[in-house]
């Protein structure tokens, strides 16, 4: 891999589910520590891409690259490359049945072959770095909301990932956890994680992203800083968007 | 909690309650002597189920030599034609004898029956008669024992070399306590809930043997299972008669005993089991 | 203020009391009413000694508490064999696989026909089907003579082919109950599908059908009594019939029915418990 090259190459990515065609060839790269901020209306094709990066859905053009390899050829091992991206979902992350220590070590125990013991003192310094100590022995199902996308985050992180894949995983939230959350994801900018990051929280991508990529009817229409898509963007669809994010308070 | 223990103890409790409710009465034991005269067993003065006619029933399939072609209506059959012969001396016709099907199971179930009297090859005990009425009896039964013509158990000649064999009986019949009480085999015989199972099993070598009354064995081997041989014939202790039964304290007991007395005394019953199954109790005696 | 609340209390207290008596005077009135009822009818004495005599039942309760000795032993590992084998069933039924194809229509072949079947024809039919397939050919070899033919394991063969198909498609409930999510989620972290079955999804899934499983099991427990028809005579309710049959006298099958209730109302209690815990979760 040369260096400089993107972690994440997305080629001319198509996919449709049956008649619907949700991805027209989106164009997209992700560069070392950088943290790209993928932002569009609901069913604009976000969460497409994310599970097309890891490989969850099969697309049907264009192809993918991590680290400068292909990853979307039928011959790759998909169980391998997934163990080197960690993906957050919005919702339904944690096993309600392990607790929340066995949480974070399952993928790393059985995933990536770390004995037990190790495993265990991994997680449970993840755990007190994301602000959760103490709390490995809880069932999941007691924790808020936050401390559960917390958990799930800190799980992502454990296998030391080449590049984390966050899915609107404060949008199921009430508004008063949202804020811990989105500080432990700056924390990992801080620590050099390369993201990308589905988001509605503007005021957050604006902070933290170092691009935004706007999502339209699954066409990729502007990518840029923060400061020319979210202040200035070119295009009259992102205009509407973000007018319409503005009037539901959401910038 | 305690509503739950409750909830378990409740059923044991009404079982114990009820047994305990009330003394086990002796029940008046039929006499084993007619104690009626004919005169007075005429179709105006018994009190059958239906007026001027006689029920009687039996079980479905009717088998031989008992009943002939599953038709109790024929008089064939040792049974028909003593149920007929029993109506006869009761004064009624032929025409007016009804048949109804009672499953052996039921034909002691307490409370009113559907019928007059039972004949079903239905062997008299002291603990039967609690619960139902006999008749006097009609007929001495031995126990047989069937085995396939090849097997091992075809060629024993006394009740020791059984020892080891695996008998099939038909649930209800005396020939589960037949052989405990002659046998006594190392393994417990296995009981069927019909007599068309233990031909089967039988046939399909699930059992060694079976053991039936003596009469049917000569049918069994016969008809239904002409690979298999009657090997021998023996005699439970304390014997085994069949009566008719009748609900308990029935009105119509004495009559009907009555009626196979005089059969008995005039040599009727004799030539029915003569013409019906005498000649089919030819089997070496085993002891 | 405590006044008040006094009252409020007084007035409580006076409500449950009043419940209690109510309660109480309704259980004497209706239980009361259907004993008497029983007890004064005019059948009453013959079925007292024709269903709970107490000298029958003492006579004929040791034999049929060894003989249901048998009806535990054959259900528990019935009830083993029939977790493993409607796992396994609703495990394939749910693969995706194109290689699964044939073992899927086996499966669905499997779980609508031995659901279809009533429990007592199946016991009957392999009870006696089974030995018939194996006797001797006309020249007495025995090719198929590792069949059993013991009753009491064709029984439970029977049994255990009609409950897994039962079980199977409670635990194909219980894999459709987890949520989607929890198999991508599982996928995420880098377990392959194996993994994922493994630690993710069937533990979540037999978890969230425990009651309807138990509820099987006691059923289960029950239908045990139908071996007694291929003549496995040291079953219980067999014993029972054969002294029934003897004595002229259903007692003995009192005495069997109690000690029924003796393993299932145990059961009961546990799965309603189980539920119970369940909902306030």
């Amino acid at each position: 891999m040369s260096p400089g090259a993107p972690v994440l190459r997305l080629d001319g990515v198509t996919k449709s589910f049956g008649d619907r065609q949700v991805l027209h060839g989106v164009d997209l790269d992700v560069g070392e520590h950088e943290a790209v901020a993928l932002i569009g209306a609901s069913g604009s094709g976000k969460s497409t891409i994310l599970r097309c990066v890891d490989l969850l859905e099969e697309i049907d053009d264009g192809d993918i690259f991590l680290d400068g390899e292909v990853i979307t050829e039928p011959s790759v091992d998909a169980v391998a490359v997934r163990r080197r991206l960690g993906l957050v979902f919005q919702a339904y992350n944690l096993f309600p049945h392990l607790s929340v220590l066995d949480n974070v070590v399952l993928g790393i125990a059985k995933g990536h072959g770390v004995e037990r013991e190790e495993a265990e003192a991994t997680a449970r310094d993840l755990l007190a770095r994301f602000g959760l100590e103490g709390r490995g022995d809880d069932d999941p199902d007691r924790l808020s909301g936050g401390q559960q996308q917390r958990i799930a985050i800190a799980r992502a992180f454990a296998a030391r990932p080449r590049a984390m894949l966050l899915d609107e995983v404060t949008s199921a939230l009430d508004p008063e956890l949202v804020g811990d959350v989105l500080e432990a994801i700056r924390d990992l900018k801080t620590a050099g994680m390369t993201m990308l990051i589905a988001t509605h929280e503007m005021t957050f991508a604006r902070e933290v992203a170092d691009r935004v990529a706007f999502l339209h009817e699954g066409r990729l229409l502007e990518v840029g800083p923060p400061e020319s898509v979210l202040s200035d963007p070119a295009e009259p669809e992102t205009k509407r968007f973000l007018r319409r994010l503005l009037e539901a308070g959401r910038v | 909690m305690l509503k739950a223990r409750l909830q378990f103890l409740i059923p044991l409790a009404a079982a114990a309650a009820l047994a305990g409710c009330g003394s086990d009465d002796a029940s008046t034991e039929s006499d084993s002597t007619a104690t009626a005269s004919l005169d007075d067993c005429t179709p105006d003065k018994l009190e059958t189920k239906a007026d001027g006619q006689l029920t009687v029933a039996t079980d479905d399939p009717a088998f031989p030599p008992y009943f002939e072609d599953n038709d109790p209506t024929n008089g064939k059959g040792f049974e028909s034609a003593l149920a007929y012969g029993i109506a006869d001396e009761l004064g009624y016709d032929e025409a007016d004898v009804k048949w109804t099907v009672e499953p052996f199971n039921s034909s002691y179930a307490p409370g009113p029956k559907d019928f007059d009297f039972d004949v079903n090859q239905i062997s008299i005990t002291d603990k039967r008669a609690q619960a139902v009425d006999f008749s006097v009896p009609y007929y001495t039964a031995k126990q047989a024992i069937v085995a396939l013509k090849d097997s091992a158990a075809a060629s024993g000649t006394s009740l020791a070399d059984f020892a080891d064999t695996k008998f099939g009986v038909q649930i209800g019949t005396t020939s589960l306590d037949a052989i405990d009480a002659s046998i006594a085999p190392s393994t417990d015989p296995q009981v069927f809930d019909t007599s068309n199972d233990v031909v089967s099993a039988l046939k399909n070598k699930q059992v060694d043997a079976v053991v039936v009354d003596v009469p049917t064995a000569f049918y069994l081997t016969a008809v239904q299972v002409p690979e298999a041989t009657t090997v021998g014939q023996f005699e439970a202790p304390g014997g085994d008669t069949w009566g008719a039964l009748l609900e308990k304290d029935s009105p119509l007991t004495d009559c009907v005993s009555a009626a196979i007395t005089a059969l008995s005394d005039s040599g009727e019953l004799a030539d029915i089991e003569q013409t019906w199954i005498a000649d089919k109790t030819d089997a070496p005696v085993l002891e | 203020m405590t006044d008040r609340r006094a009252e409020r209390a007084a007035a409580r207290r006076r409500r449950d009391r009043r419940g209690l008596a109510i309660a109480a005077a309704s259980t004497i009135i209706v239980i009361g009413g259907i004993a008497v009822l029983i007890l004064t009818s005019p059948g009453w004495p013959a079925v007292r000694d024709q269903f709970f005599n107490a000298g029958e039942f003492s006579d004929t309760f040791g034999d049929i508490a060894k003989a249901f000795w048998l009806d535990v032993r054959v259900f528990c590992i019935v009830e083993v064999v029939v977790l493993i084998l409607g796992l396994a069933v609703a495990l394939v039924r749910s693969a995706r696989a194109p290689a699964m194809f044939p073992f899927r229509l086996l499966a669905t072949i499997y779980t609508h026909v031995f659901r279809g079947i009533p429990t007592v024809l199946l016991v009957y039919l392999i009870g006696f089907g089974v030995p018939a397939l194996a006797v001797a050919t006309e020249d007495g070899s025995t090719p198929l003579s590792w069949l059993p033919t013991e009753p009491v394991v064709l029984g439970g063969i029977a049994l255990a082919l009609s409950y897994g198909a039962y079980v199977a498609e409670v635990y194909r409930a219980g894999l459709n109950s987890v949520h989607r999510g929890q198999h991508d989620a599982a996928l995420a972290v880098g377990l392959t599908e194996t993994q994922a079955l493994r630690h993710v999804i069937v533990p979540q899934a037999v978890r969230n059908v425990g009651p309807p499983l138990l509820n099987d099991f006691i059923a289960l427990q029950k239908d045990v009594a139908l071996i007694a028809i291929i003549g496995v005579t040291g079953e219980a309710f067999r014993q029972a019939q054969i002294a029934a049959s003897a004595d002229f006298n259903y007692t003995p099958m009192v005495a069997a029915a109690l000690l029924y209730l003796c393993v299932t109302i145990p059961m009961a209690m546990l799965l309603d418990r189980w539920e119970r815990g369940k909902a306030r979760s």
